[in-house]
């Protein structure tokens, strides 16, 4: 399986971004805006230390790496929770507001591609072009805020801040996620739609379809017998491709919104350069999104016969 | 054994495209019967309408760009044109199957074999699922195919042309059909298989009674199935007869010019292969008189100026041509 | 040409991207006032008259500061995808010719870049290089190289091996020349086709690094800060400062996208066209 060199190459990577890129690691941490160093210098020694920045570069990589395997995360340097109880307490927020974000996406983009090919250069189909162009353009962060602002001002509501697990409560835990969700999954709804339309449009000229009419199939039954199994393959390839911008809509939408999940633990890291986070999380992050990829070639060779035999 | 009665009758069919803005007039007045049983040639170089002229009459152009422009398409003595979208799927695999040039992309890859037959008889002959199995399983084995019940659970990459090329013909069949419509059946396909599948569609038009019209650039073919034959040149029909009229006393220029290209064995190698001059004309920018006139080698005046009709007129019974160019010659 | 006009929605994007363009070039000229000043009579107001967009906490005009704001998104924008259009062109076209362990090791290290999200990656980059025009710009471009590669590399391939090119070869023609007189003209239609999508995510990454603090400077205008100011009080939201840059950033980010729709448009047919000879 190509994914795991490439999960320890993305590893690399990250190491190599933070470590061997000017600027020195500790520097950022300890200087305040003006530049000026805000601990004295065996502060910043022991700093050093503990961090085992003052190994060679492969010991420090190799040791990061025996953590990760076994499951240590490190710990957050300014709030000393152990990183893996943050991911552990944040991940499942996250992760729901992916799924529902997915499940959004699904369920108004297919619909309206789907209508605006079978009602092809229609006016339905030219207000669903025009809504889905002005949809891939607006910003998730955006509309995020859009939301928040509308609520504030006119319900005068305050968005959650608690973490609610979904096992614990489960229509609270969507109430908190739904926000975030649509905002990210209307942005992505264009793009199933964007996608669905085209794909479907050009599975309708293929010769099959003739034949299929030919035979003196309903045009319901070529569409959803025929076209629509065929039409989807590119439909789902390009969600999981879209999985990473969910991921990095998700840190600016929590940003936005103040939930306590994945993607605001990462904006908080990078705001405070905490190198345990951060590191940790763009792991963590890179590691999801080659997974859904996995599971995206699952699925395809699941609708797909010609990909099973290969 | 085969009547007068005409089964299919077109009369002054015309479809055209819309390319760039114009509509460019692809079939041109084009008229022409089937009987029962009768295996009918429609011959022509590529471009000359006659695969726009079977899906015409399948009511399968793509609309757009596609349209019919007028003309009459006569089933047993009713008019498809003027059917109803709901009317023609009763026809369409019912009274008239269809076959297709390209066996490789005729079929869907991500539905069985099986789910692929049965759906037709299925919608058409009111089986049951178990029924429609069984017949499938028929079906393949009348065309030829080894393995009937091991076919049916597989997925069309997994057969060669051939194969698939007879699953088309099973296809099309299963409904017994009373016409055939074989576009270019084997131009796609290796030449021993093409012997195979001509034979095939020849014997099942026996058994079944079926009307097959053949659809093909190849006269050598039409010359060993055909009864009657068709030829067709940029959208118009120049020249229509028995086999053995075309073949032995061909009026038309282009058709004797076809005939006389065709590579013989018993011809000296060294003399040049002898070909039509000139070119298709562009129907696009096409307007008036004969449209052969540019090629014809004896063009009268008239002609060369444009002013010539086009229309067929009877030479002999059966045989009709194109009356400008009897006059040419 | 003039059809290019015909589509509305080209037509309404070009009309857009005109007007960001007039913005970018004379700000100074068209801005009410100075983005910079604070106006300390008018403290946090809603629009008016005086100030069409309002004004933010330190009385700065919103309208204003959306107006400059377009100088610098178009500028690191354009600036990051020139950089990884340039650097992701020259890999391509050298990992797609030459091949070898060279191709091999750029396969490797694009499939890794493309695993980490553009965004992440760039949030990455910023932590570690800081803030700052410059570094932005690069974090930006970094996220866009390993596609470009790939697609360039693509075409590189399927047109390697066309009878010209192994001809040209053949008679010992350097392979710098090949390359720039055979190859690399047919690989600009994918690259501009690349570079307009690019176009839009640059300009939404400049904006979410700055709403997520990580951005240029927090004095220079720019939409992303102004809508975090927003985020950050949104118990008593000040909806003028948010909402007005936001427009204009999807507005911004619709029109390259639509220009892009119509190279693609454009560019793909004939790109097929080119090269199946």
């Amino acid at each position: 399986m190509l994914s795991i060199p490439t999960l320890i190459g993305v590893s690399i990577l990250i190491f190599f971004f933070m470590r061997i890129l000017p600027g020195d690691v500790v520097d950022a941490m300890v200087t305040d805006e003006t530049g000026a160093l805000v601990f004295t210098d065996e502060q910043v020694e022991s700093i050093e230390e503990s961090l085992g920045l003052n190994r060679p570069l492969h010991i420090q990589y190799l040791g990061w790496m025996k953590d990760v395997v076994t499951g240590d995360l490190g710990y957050s340097f300014w709030t000393k929770v152990s990183v893996g109880e943050h991911v552990r307490r944040r991940a499942p927020m996250t992760l729901e507001i992916a799924g529902l974000s997915l499940i959004i996406s699904w369920i108004i983009g297919l619909p309206v591609g789907i209508l605006a090919a079978i009602n092809r250069n229609s006016t339905k189909d030219y207000i669903s072009r025009g809504v889905v162009i002005l949809f891939l353009a607006i910003p998730s962060f955006y509309a995020a805020l859009g939301f928040l602002i509308f609520f504030v001002l006119l319900f005068t509501w305050r968005p959650p801040v608690e973490v609610i697990f979904f096992w614990q409560n489960p229509i609270q835990s969507l109430y908190v996620a739904l926000p975030a969700a649509v905002a990210i999954g209307t942005g992505m709804a264009a793009v199933v739609a964007r996608m669905a339309r085209s794909s479907i449009l050009e599975v309708i000229r293929e010769d099959y379809v003739r034949t299929a009419k030919s035979k003196g199939l309903t045009k319901r039954t070529i569409i959803n017998r025929h076209v629509l199994k065929n039409a989807l393959i590119p439909v789902i390839t390009i969600s999981g491709l879209q999985f990473g911008n969910l991921l990095s809509g998700a840190i600016a939408v929590e940003a936005a919104l103040s939930i306590p999940g994945l993607g605001a633990l990462l904006a908080q890291g990078l705001a405070d350069r905490d190198w345990m986070i951060i590191q940790n999380l763009v792991l963590i992050f890179a590691f999801l999104f080659i997974l859904i990829n996995l599971l995206v070639d699952i699925i395809y060779s699941l609708i797909d016969p010609r990909i099973r035999y290969d | 054994m085969k009547s007068k009665y005409k089964l299919l009758d077109v009369k002054n069919l015309r479809t055209a495209f819309n390319v760039e803005g114009k509509d460019v007039t692809v079939v041109n007045d084009i008229s022409f019967n089937l009987s029962p049983g009768e295996i009918v040639g429609l011959v022509g170089e590529s471009g000359c309408g006659k695969s726009v002229t079977a899906l015409s009459l399948m009511g399968l152009v793509p609309d757009p760009p596609g349209k019919i422009l007028g003309g009459e398409i006569f089933l047993e003595g009713k008019d498809l044109l003027k059917f109803s979208e709901s009317d023609m799927e009763k026809v369409r695999g019912k009274e008239m199957g269809m076959i297709f040039q390209e066996p490789m992309t005729s079929l869907n890859p991500v539905l069985t074999i099986g789910k692929q037959i049965t759906e037709i008889l299925e919608l058409h002959q009111d089986m049951s699922s178990k029924e429609a199995i069984n017949e499938a399983i028929e079906l393949l084995k009348l065309v030829g195919l080894t393995d009937p019940e091991l076919r049916i659970n597989d997925y069309p990459h997994k057969l060669s042309g051939g194969q698939r090329q007879r699953i088309m013909i099973a296809i099309a069949l299963s409904c017994k059909p009373k016409i055939l419509i074989a576009d270019e059946p084997t131009t796609a396909l290796d030449v021993t298989i093409q012997a195979q599948i001509l034979e095939l569609i020849q014997k099942l038009s026996n058994e079944l009674g079926t009307s097959v019209i053949l659809i093909t650039h190849n006269l050598g073919i039409l010359a060993r199935y055909a009864h009657k034959i068709n030829v067709m040149y940029a959208g118009h029909l120049i020249e229509s007869g028995t086999t053995d009229q075309i073949f032995y006393n061909p009026k038309h220029p282009y058709t004797a010019g076809l005939l006389n290209s065709v590579p013989r064995l018993d011809l000296d190698p060294n003399i040049e292969l002898p070909t039509i001059k000139g070119e298709v004309p562009n129907l696009a920018e096409f307007n008036e008189g004969c449209i052969f006139k540019a090629r014809c080698p004896n063009p009268t005046n008239d002609c060369k100026d444009g002013k010539s009709e086009m229309g067929l007129i009877e030479v002999e019974p059966g045989h009709l041509v194109d009356k400008c160019c009897i006059n040419c010659k | 040409m003039t059809n290019l006009l015909k589509n509305p929605l080209t037509f309404f994007s070009i009309i857009i991207l005109s007007i960001l363009l007039i913005l970018a070039i004379f700000p100074s000229q068209i801005a009410p006032m100075d983005p910079q000043k604070a106006n300390y009579d008018a403290l946090r107001s809603p629009p008016s008259r005086d100030h069409i967009m309002g004004t933010d906490y330190v009385g700065r005009d919103i309208a204003s500061r959306v107006i400059y704001g377009v100088r610098t998104t178009l500028i690191i924008a354009f600036s990051a995808v020139i950089l990884s259009k340039t650097i992701g062109f020259a890999w391509g076209l050298a990992s797609g010719y030459f091949g070898g362990w060279f191709d091999l090791v750029t396969q490797r290290i694009v499939e890794i870049m493309l695993s980490i999200p553009s965004l992440i990656l760039a949030l990455l980059l910023l932590a570690s290089l800081g803030s700052g025009k410059i570094t932005v710009i690069i974090a930006i471009a970094v996220g866009g190289i390993a596609g470009t590669v790939r697609i360039i590399r693509s075409s590189v391939l399927s047109i390697k091996n066309m009878p010209y090119v192994e001809a040209a070869k053949a008679m010992g023609v350097h392979p710098i020349i090949i390359i720039s007189r055979h190859i690399a003209p047919q690989c600009t239609a994918p690259l501009l086709v690349v570079a307009s999508a690019s176009l839009g995510s640059a300009i939404f990454a400049e904006a979410a690094l700055s709403f997520l603090g990580l951005g240029i400077t927090p004095n220079e205008p720019t939409w992303g800060s102004m809508m975090a100011v927003v985020a950050e009080n949104y118990l008593r939201p000040l909806w003028w400062i948010a909402v007005f840059p936001g427009i204009a950033l999807t507005l911004t980010i619709m029109a390259f996208n639509l220009i892009g729709d119509e190279l693609r448009d454009r560019l793909d047919p004939k790109l097929k066209g080119e090269i199946k000879d």
